[in-house]
């Protein structure tokens, strides 16, 4: 069944889809959507060097991740907004990473399979690595669950109760590492971001808990991945991009469906108060 | 009987700007202590130094072995994008069970908030959700920044009353800090008027009386306190025993302070 490429290419659109959708709540509760940017977007920087120092594309993205993660943890708060400061991280990242590459003489490389994925090739050792990047992934978010959403709702309140809201971030930076790495073959450095954020802002008007949008968030995404592979296969269109489009006609559609329930709401509220 | 928290010579800055000097304070079990203090004096970094959040550039905290604080912080913004009923957030850090969490919210007067999203609820119920979620630890500290921010007057009264009887149940130690000068001393054993370092600290009666405290706060009626920014004279000898702080704003009816919050406590 694994020797068929599509079973291949829906798998590994599952597996990370899966892990991105909660990761992405965390994300966008904690108002870091360009973090996630910034970090996908030193993924450049890190094929570059995978293939200059002939180490695997998965742990070249992965260490180039965690240290652009870290690096705007540590940057963040001495002077510069945070917006400020991931737009300079973002785009020197992916500057350096292209300019890197061209120094790649004798290597032909496809930028556009790093920028864009080729998910279409993803190989079964691919897969055994984004199955479990993500397992380690979901298994890390479920392990400090209570304590990453403690953090995210304020830092001092973490605090009082005996966590260490620093450490909670380093938890999510390195998760965020983690579902780039796995998520560069799929995707592309361009689009990471966009299965994290768009998923979970489409759960938010469908959930009442965290962990609902959470659940809900993965399940969008795991539409989005599926209906974006089948779509690239009708419409003969490049499968990322796919992927990215039918999450952001799903995001649509949930915010006219929650437009139209509130409006509902209110002419009933208005009926019987009047 | 060891204290519940201590910290001595206690120094911190926020940035550069050194926020709290040389303070020394105790917190005993069963007792309420309340800080009091003009704007930007330093009040919520003491807090936050109590609970661990920033850092001491100089002196000692000491926690009793132990101890478990229950926080209620200034303010807390909840982000839209985060969906929270009021029973998963009484869950948060440790879950609890329903019946422990109803139980929580009907001690702290918010029975039947349970199913609420914490973005539909007022000041007043918001604030009991967040004293709920404090109770829910067991705390032998219950430590409360500006609690009653965005309450009415009466509201905020009935919320002192609360934590005073929460105090007599649990027995809880209780730091709080506020604005509302005449109401929270008539709830207090032990005042504490912070201006960078302690400018002065005892009894309500004491404290209220005390120039040091006059000179910050003249004194007001009605919750309608204003509160004066001043260039506080940081040479103090030993205590309150004296008053350089004079201010044109200290007028004659002020001079009798501590009777001020007398029908306050209605």
């Amino acid at each position: 069944m694994l020797d068929d490429f599509l079973v291949r290419a829906a798998l590994a659109g599952l597996g990370v889809a899966l892990a991105a959708g909660p990761l992405g709540c965390l994300v966008v509760w904690r108002r870091m959507a360009y973090f996630g940017d910034a970090t996908a977007h030193a993924a450049m920087l890190g094929v570059a060097l995978a293939l200059a120092f002939d180490v695997s594309i998965f742990a070249g993205v992965l260490v180039v991740s965690m240290l652009m993660a870290t690096l705007v943890s540590t940057l963040s708060g001495r002077g510069f907004a945070m917006d400020t400061l991931l737009g300079v991280l973002a785009h020197s990242a992916i500057a350096f990473g292209l300019v890197a590459v061209s120094f790649l003489s004798g290597v032909r490389i496809d930028l556009m399979a790093y920028l864009f994925g080729d998910i279409l090739a993803v190989s079964k050792g691919d897969l055994a690595i984004i199955w479990g990047g993500a397992a380690l992934v979901l298994a890390l978010l479920a392990w400090r669950w209570q304590a990453l959403l403690t953090a995210t709702l304020n830092p001092d309140l973490a605090q009082a109760s005996g966590l260490d809201p620093r450490r909670e971030q380093l938890v999510l930076t390195v998760a965020l590492a983690l579902v780039v790495a796995v998520a560069i073959k799929v995707v592309g450095s361009l689009l990471i971001a966009a299965l994290m954020i768009i998923p979970a802002a489409t759960a938010r008007p469908l959930a009442r808990t965290p962990e609902g949008m959470a659940l809900t968030a993965a399940g969008i995404g795991a539409v989005s991945a599926l209906g974006g592979l089948q779509g690239s296969l009708w419409f003969d269109t490049p499968t990322g991009p796919s992927m990215v489009c039918i999450a952001a006609l799903l995001f649509l559609v949930t915010l006219l469906l929650d437009g139209l329930r509130r409006d509902l709401a209110q002419r009933r509220a208005g009926r019987t108060s009047g | 009987m060891s204290p519940l928290v201590r910290l001595t010579g206690a120094s911190a800055s926020l940035g550069a700007q050194e926020v709290l000097s040389g303070v020394d304070l105790r917190i005993d079990r069963g007792e309420i202590v309340t800080i009091v203090g003009p704007n930007g004096s330093g009040k919520s970094t003491l807090m936050r130094v109590i609970i661990g959040a920033v850092p001491l550039r100089q002196g000692r905290l000491e926690h009793a072995p132990g101890l478990r604080i229950g926080y209620v912080p200034q303010k807390l913004h909840i982000d839209p994008t985060l969906p929270m009923t009021v029973r998963r957030f009484l869950s948060l850090p440790r879950r609890v069970s329903d019946a422990a969490a109803a139980e929580a919210l009907t001690h702290a007067g918010g029975a039947g908030l349970a199913g609420r999203q914490m973005s539909d609820l007022s000041g007043g119920q918001f604030q009991r959700v967040l004293l709920a979620r404090a109770l829910l630890n067991r705390p032998d500290l219950l430590i409360l920044d500006e609690a009653t921010q965005g309450l009415d007057q009466p509201g905020s009264a009935a919320f002192y009353r609360l934590i005073e009887q929460l105090r007599t149940e649990l027995g809880c130690g209780v730091l709080m800090v506020s604005h509302e000068l005449h109401v929270v001393m008539a709830a207090s054993d032990r005042v504490i008027c912070l201006n960078h370092h302690v400018c002065c600290e005892g009894a309500p009666e004491h404290v209220a009386s005390a120039p040091e405290y006059r000179a910050l706060f003249g004194t007001g009626t009605q919750g309608a306190l204003a509160l004066y920014r001043h260039q506080h004279d940081h040479h103090h000898d030993e205590g309150c025993s004296h008053g350089d702080h004079d201010h044109a704003h200290d007028h004659d009816h002020d001079a009798d302070a501590p009777k001020t919050h007398s029908h306050e406590a209605r």
